[in-house]
């Protein structure tokens, strides 16, 4: 069944306002943040207007009743993605996500923060150093690259990648020698936030767990766009962000295997992280709790929570089918402009609502400032994955992404608005 | 359309026909700049001489790569840099300056800043500064250590000299 989007659109009064002269606004930049319905700032408000508290402190109602909505919302957000509560992590963000796993890994390395649960053969044997392998890939958000190039430097192990195909894949030609015996972790993105690939994750987590090696997934654009379930993800771990799905800044989520996390040293301490502290030393509380140091952000955690419900009650099937109706009427639309060159997949197999292009003669700033000056908002630059950009020969290219609240017309005002850009410039 | 106030006819007319294009010998510095947001990016050389104590802007070349306002901002940069003394010219980088800090509020004074006064509009687009200072901020680096060579060097010779002087007195 296909979306009611105008009944969506009413949900999100920011896509009624006028932007630059006086042109509505044409949100085509979901891929850096979604914009959030009523029902998400209503949770968050219902929540601050009555509950307000620190979660896990104090002995009063507001104290119970706020880490009843932490915990709520743990549980609401596990559910959306096919895991167990205590397999949720809530971090600032998912770049804190994959920080927090690097991080953590590291200080198994180096023995690090030590004591508690987490000390001993289990962490022991998820430290890296020289003679290990981390395998990321040229597709990779930074967020999921420097972390672990970081890791490298700071161990001594070696980092290695996949390359790209010409249309924005993933080359997977070397998966049985790149991914070897030496390899102990393999981070790949599940979708990509400038091409819109989604590589064969559960593939290559067959290959990389029968060498011992564990995969560790970027959901920032899977999670929001599809059904994701990590039970058949291939992955033991997965970090995505609230702000990409409907929900607020500041929150973010990681899940890893229940064993896993027991097996991880922490990464940031402090509050109510803590089992026992002594001047000599300290134990840590078993996750999730173990990584949540500090007083948790339970407005944004119920926020999100709301946004898993917005979108579960839409369907996460009827949202991705949504988008690839929207994105196949954009891959057209621009294979009709000469001078666009789409930077990935033509079809939308196995692919998202993410396109990037090119147009001939005109750099995307300033088809980002045309589309601007329409309405259309959109992103311009190497979106955080540069090292792509370099592979694929572009120095930087225009992103339209999509979600549930856009519709056809919107695309093709992208496509008017960008031959608006070719004329501005002298390029048609 | 807005577009026109950022886009004026001079930035389009240098961003088409670009002056003082392409990479020159001889040169006293060069530097590499980028901007991380877009991955624009600009190699720069500066060539100063001495003149009356103070140093003249003799030769700015540039390879960049980049959108039409960094691209327009170079060029007319080049334009305006070329020939004058060191001082002067950082005076007018500094003007440039404030005026792409001014929100568009600013009034520029023509005689200084010349065909600069066209990114009065892009001040209004907090995004776009940075594309319009990517050169200028190219330059004053490359320049400094252009300044810094040309001191270094002075200093050596004035070392050299009084240690000729030294060594005549020693002789004497």
């Amino acid at each position: 069944m296909s979306l009611d989007v105008a009944a969506i659109r009413a949900d999100f009064p920011i896509l009624a306002r006028t932007v630059r002269s006086g042109n509505p606004l044409v949100y085509l930049d979901s891929g850096a943040t979604a914009q959030r319905p009523i029902q998400v700032l209503d949770a968050e408000r219902a929540y601050s207007l009555t509950s307000n508290a620190a979660a896990h402190r104090g002995t009063h109602l507001l104290g119970e009743e706020a880490t009843d909505a932490l915990e709520g919302a743990r549980a609401r957000v596990a559910a959306f993605i096919g895991a167990e509560p205590g397999e949720i992590v809530f971090t600032k963000s998912a770049t804190e996500g994959a920080n927090l796993l690097a991080y953590a890994i590291s200080n198994a390395a180096t023995g690090g923060p030590s004591g508690g649960p987490a000390a001993g053969t289990a962490a022991a044997a998820l430290a890296v150093g020289p003679g290990d392998e981390i395998v990321v890939t040229e597709l990779e958000h930074h967020a999921n690259l420097i972390p672990w190039q970081q890791l490298c430097q700071r161990t001594g192990a070696t980092l290695r990648w996949f390359g790209v195909t010409q249309d924005g894949r993933l080359d997977l030609s070397d998966l049985d020698t790149l991914i070897n015996d030496r390899t102990k972790i393999v981070a790949v993105t599940q979708q990509s936030n400038v091409t819109g690939a989604m590589p064969p994750v559960a593939r290559i987590a067959e290959v990389a767990h029968a060498r011992g090696a564990i995969v560790v997934a970027d959901g920032a654009q899977s999670v929001p766009h599809h059904p994701v379930d990590v039970r058949t993800s291939g992955a033991d771990a997965l970090f995505f962000s609230a702000h990409k799905m409907l929900g607020p800044t500041g929150i973010g989520v990681l899940w890893a295997r229940a064993d896993l996390l027991a097996a991880l040293p922490p990464f940031i301490t402090g509050g109510s992280m803590i089992e026992v502290v002594r001047m000599e030393g300290s134990t840590f509380l078993p996750p999730p709790e173990r990584f949540e140091a500090g007083v948790p952000p339970v407005a944004q955690a119920v926020g999100l929570a709301a946004a898993c419900d917005y979108l579960d009650a839409i369907g996460m099937a009827e949202i991705a089918e949504h988008e690839r109706m929207l994105t196949a009427r954009a891959l057209e639309a621009l294979s009709e402009i000469p001078g666009v060159r789409v930077v990935g997949p033509l079809t939308t197999q196995d692919r998202g609502g993410a396109i990037s292009f090119t147009v001939d003669q005109v750099h995307p700033h300033d088809v980002g400032q045309v589309l601007d000056e329409l309405g259309i908002a959109v992103r311009t630059g190497h979106h955080c994955v540069w090292p792509l950009h370099r592979s694929l020969g572009v120095q930087a290219t225009t992103r339209a992404s999509f979600y549930l609240y856009n519709t056809p017309g919107e695309v093709d005002a992208l496509a008017d608005g960008i031959r608006t850009a070719q004329k501005f410039f002298g390029a048609l | 359309m807005q577009l026109e106030s950022m886009y004026q006819e001079i930035i389009l007319d240098h961003y088409r026909h670009p002056h003082h294009r392409g990479l020159r010998e001889p040169f006293d510095a060069q530097v590499h700049h980028v901007n991380p947001t877009c991955g624009d990016e600009i190699t720069l050389r500066v060539a100063l001489k001495e003149a009356d104590g103070d140093h003249i802007v003799s030769d700015i070349s540039y390879d960049s790569l980049g959108c039409s306002i960094s691209q327009a901002s170079i060029s007319v940069l080049a334009d305006l840099l070329i020939g004058k003394p060191v001082t002067e010219a950082m005076e007018v980088s500094a003007e440039f300056l404030d005026l792409m800090h001014s929100r568009g509020q600013a009034e520029p004074d023509e005689d200084v800043l010349g065909d600069a006064v066209a990114f009065t509009g892009v001040a209004q687009y907090p995004a776009r500064i940075k594309c319009a200072l990517l050169g200028w901020m190219a330059w004053k680096d490359a320049t400094a250590q252009a300044l810094g060579t040309a001191a270094t060097a002075r200093a050596l010779a004035d070392l050299d000299g009084d240690l000729d002087s030294d060594f005549d007195r020693e002789r004497q």
